[in-house]
């Protein structure tokens, strides 16, 4: 189960907001579960139904994630209108089977939802995400 | 030229899980030409079926995007670093029809 501390959150729900209209994208560096950077990255589509992180942005995080002895554990990115599940874009588009592929739906912009999911082969399967104080997402839908 | 590649996670399996591999190669098409002769069916991760760059897989000369350096005729030197990496890229869509990674748009 992926963790996330309050302040990685509110730095992704921020940059989320930030970004709005469009797509918002980060990289999560950790270690195991525990999340210990955010990358918030540049959306080099602009789009408000696509993302494409920076790619200059995204070697140099990764570069310094290899750096620091730490693994890529998440990709964020925020769907602006719609649930907060993988798209079918987002399915055909995930090279990363290695990383959590986390989304924040600001479908409704007071009550953001965010939810975890490993993304294999295009089979998509729900994992649970910790936010420090609070319950953690449920690994099924209900 | 000589150069040095380093292969993303994802590529590993063709190289034998080695995560820099050396090529031979004048300019970034050259090379990965020769990694593929090296290391067989890695071409077809990276290429669309005309021979371009796949919009979804990025490609840097030290740490510089290929795309802005004359993308597949970028230029090569002893000693430069090339990394491959695949594109972080998804999105909520919303009618858009749907993106497919093949046969994508190339941006050149």
């Amino acid at each position: 189960m992926l963790e996330l501390d309050q302040d990685q959150y509110e730095a992704l729900v921020a940059h989320a907001r930030a970004e709005y209209p469009n797509e918002a994208c980060a990289l999560l560096a950790g270690r195991g579960d525990a999340v210990e950077r955010v990358y918030a990255l540049p959306n080099a589509e602009a789009s408000p139904t696509f993302y494409v992180v920076e790619p200059k942005a995204q070697l140099r995080a990764m570069t310094e994630m290899d750096d620091l002895g730490l693994d890529l554990v998440g990709i964020f990115h925020s769907h602006v209108a719609t649930e907060a599940y993988p798209s079918r874009t987002d399915v055909e588009l995930a090279a990363y089977p290695d990383a959590a592929y986390l989304i924040l739906s600001l479908a409704d912009r007071d009550a953001p939802v965010l939810r975890a999911f490993r993304i294999r082969d295009g089979q998509v399967d729900e994992e649970p995400v910790q936010v420090a104080g609070r319950q953690p997402t449920p690994s099924r839908r209900p | 030229m000589a150069v040095e590649v380093r292969i993303p996670t994802i590529l590993r399996k063709h190289t034998g899980g080695a995560k820099a591999v050396t090529a031979e190669g004048d300019t970034v098409r050259d090379l990965l030409g020769d990694l593929d002769r090296r290391y067989p069916g890695i071409a077809g991760q990276l290429f669309n079926a005309d021979g371009s760059l796949h919009r979804f897989v990025n490609v840097y000369v030290n740490d510089e995007d290929v795309r802005f350096l004359g993308a597949l005729d970028a230029k090569l030197d002893d000693g430069d670093v090339v990394a491959i990496l695949p594109a972080v890229a998804g999105g909520g869509g919303g009618g858009s029809g749907g993106l497919k990674p093949s046969p994508p748009v190339d941006r050149g």
